[in-house]
């Protein structure tokens, strides 16, 4: 009897949990497929003949299809360069002893934890003065400082994961230890590669605050696009939702992907 | 023998990621402090000059500058402790055995509000609170609140999206947590008393702590950077009631266009953070 209510009581308040989680999606979906009357009745109508509009209108007429493509690049281009340099990073605090190893972990913790306010700053001014505003280059370089300490970390750990009986074989063999870690270590740290590049891809996509400081027209990326449908007094709800749905769908795929390591991720490996 | 290599090949590992860091990392923050030290409006260039701590002088002593941190870090005492708490229920929930496929379920839709795009988030929030076609006054019975207009509802606001956002995160980490107490200690704990507060307290807690630690930090650190979603949501208004550290460094050097007082500002929360990087490496990366 007790078992039976305490079942209905542990499904309800699961219930309530994807419903929290879930409905603020709904809630955009449904505005982005509104015409703007529908989207400014008052109370909301949660039943009514969806159109996709807004949809045609963003991409093609308010050139959002344009942004998506600059995020793209940018994050791909960063997520790149953040695995080259920080693949041999890793390898070499996983497997080398070296002076100023402590160092260097600390520098890339404190890394994560600086607002980007502080280096959005000295950013502007250089990047203005070397001509560098609304480059997709500069916020590829920018995004760096939160990538690569995110890539270095994680594939550290996986690094540290791998036995090292296996580099001892290949090395008495004659191999260079670049050979080691292209050859017999990267290929079995592959999955924490990809978590890291998940990661690093999400991280830049979602970012804001440099894309709207940094980035004009050329180089605007998508968030910096749905801000700039804020201004003004009758603002087109319907298209901001539409914009937004477009550039939080493909997040949610990659965190859905790496649901599993998405914790270890956040905390920088602090909790497993 | 172990980790016994040429300087050289470490070098030639190591380097391009140091060098690399050392460019956008580094050097952007010695031209900060060199900005930090002059008088540098945005519109007024030819009037660029060194003018000592002086700027450092002006943020000690404005009060828009100690208003904003407070104000950070009284979000942070208000959303934190519901994180913790919604979240630590969340986790109890999922830790408990049976219904396999709904907890699946539960734990996927937990990784949504982590992942969305900070500034989506405030868009959403300009959309669901709105006064007149809102769905939040409408779920509430139709109830006529001003959510963006009013300082004290805004900021009550700003706290629901961040709690929204972040008890997920807090949940899986105790989950997490959770996971790792040995099932016969567990069971045997419940063998001997029926409270499950004793159990949390005596059994779960300990296997909790490194957890709520990594939590509390990484939160302090995330709401000193606040700034996507709340920008987007209220822009740090109405008057200065959601105006974040973040949000007032990005007013004072990209709408005030004062660059070297911004910069001062930068320098400082820079300093807090470092400290607080600090205690984050002493806790956690001790083995290192």
């Amino acid at each position: 009897m007790t078992s039976t209510r305490s079942l209905w009581s542990q499904i309800a308040l699961l219930a309530i949990i994807i419903a929290i989680c879930v409905f603020p999606f709904y809630w955009m979906v449904t505005t982005s497929l509104k015409t703007q009357v529908v989207a400014l009745e008052a109370p909301p109508v949660w039943l009514f003949e969806p159109t996709l509009n807004n949809y045609r209108e963003a991409l093609f007429e308010d050139g959002v299809l344009r942004t998506l493509m600059n995020s793209l690049i940018i994050a791909v281009c960063t997520t790149l360069l953040a695995l080259i340099l920080g693949v041999p990073a890793a390898f070499a605090l996983a497997r080398f002893e070296f002076r100023g190893k402590k160092d260097l972990w600390f520098w890339f913790i404190t890394n994560r934890m600086v607002s980007p306010i502080v280096l959005a700053l000295p950013f502007f001014l250089i990047a203005r003065n070397l001509g560098l505003l609304d480059k997709h280059i500069t916020l590829i370089l920018i995004y760096l400082t939160f990538n690569l300490p995110i890539v270095i970390w994680i594939v550290t750990d996986q690094f540290r994961g791998i036995p090292y009986d296996l580099d001892e074989a290949a090395r008495l063999e004659g191999a260079s230890q670049f050979t080691i870690m292209r050859k017999i270590c990267l290929p079995l740290a592959m999955p924490g590669v990809a978590v890291s590049a998940i990661f690093s891809f999400i991280f830049s996509w979602n970012e804001l605050m440099f894309g709207l400081v940094l980035t004009r027209s050329e180089a605007k990326t998508a968030p910096a696009m749905a801000v700039s449908f804020m201004e003004g007094y009758n603002l087109p709800y319907g298209k901001i939702m539409a914009t937004s749905t477009l550039i939080v769908i493909p997040v949610l795929i990659f965190a859905l992907i790496a649901s599993k390591q998405l914790v270890r991720g956040l905390t920088m490996g602090a909790v497993k | 023998m172990r980790g016994q290599v040429p300087r050289k090949t470490i070098l030639s590992f190591i380097g391009p990621a140091v060098l690399g860091l050392a460019i956008v990392g580094i050097a952007p923050l010695l031209y900060a402090i060199w900005t930090s030290l002059h008088f540098y409006n945005l519109t007024q260039l030819r009037r660029v000059e060194f003018i000592g701590l002086q700027n450092y002088w002006d943020v000690l002593t404005d009060d828009a500058f100690w208003q904003a941190m407070s104000r950070t870090f009284f979000l942070l005492g208000t959303a934190l402790p519901l994180q913790i708490a919604l979240g630590l229920g969340i986790a109890l929930v999922l830790h408990q055995p049976g219904l396999t496929i709904l907890k699946t379920l539960a734990r996927l839709s937990l990784v949504l509000p982590m992942a969305t795009t900070y500034a989506v988030v405030g868009l959403l929030g300009q959309v669901m609170f709105n006064q007149k076609f809102g769905v939040v006054n409408q779920l509430m019975g139709g109830a006529d609140i001003n959510w963006i207009g009013d300082p004290q509802n805004a900021f009550m606001m700003i706290i629901f999206w961040d709690v929204w956002q972040w008890t997920p995160f807090v949940a899986l980490v105790l989950l997490a947590g959770l996971t790792m107490v040995p099932g016969e200690i567990e069971e045997a704990a419940r063998l001997e008393t029926k409270s499950k507060w004793t159990v949390l307290r005596y059994v779960q807690l300990p296997f909790l702590l490194p957890g709520l630690v990594a939590v509390l930090i990484l939160r302090t650190a995330d709401t000193l950077k606040l700034f996507d979603m709340v920008f987007t949501l209220t822009r740090g208004g109405p008057g200065a009631s959601t105006e974040f550290i973040s949000l007032l460094i990005q007013r004072v050097g990209f709408r005030a266009f004062d660059q070297g007082l911004a910069s001062a500002q930068a320098i400082i929360l820079l300093i807090v953070t470092i400290v607080l990087a600090q205690i984050y490496i002493r806790v956690f990366y001790k083995e290192v």
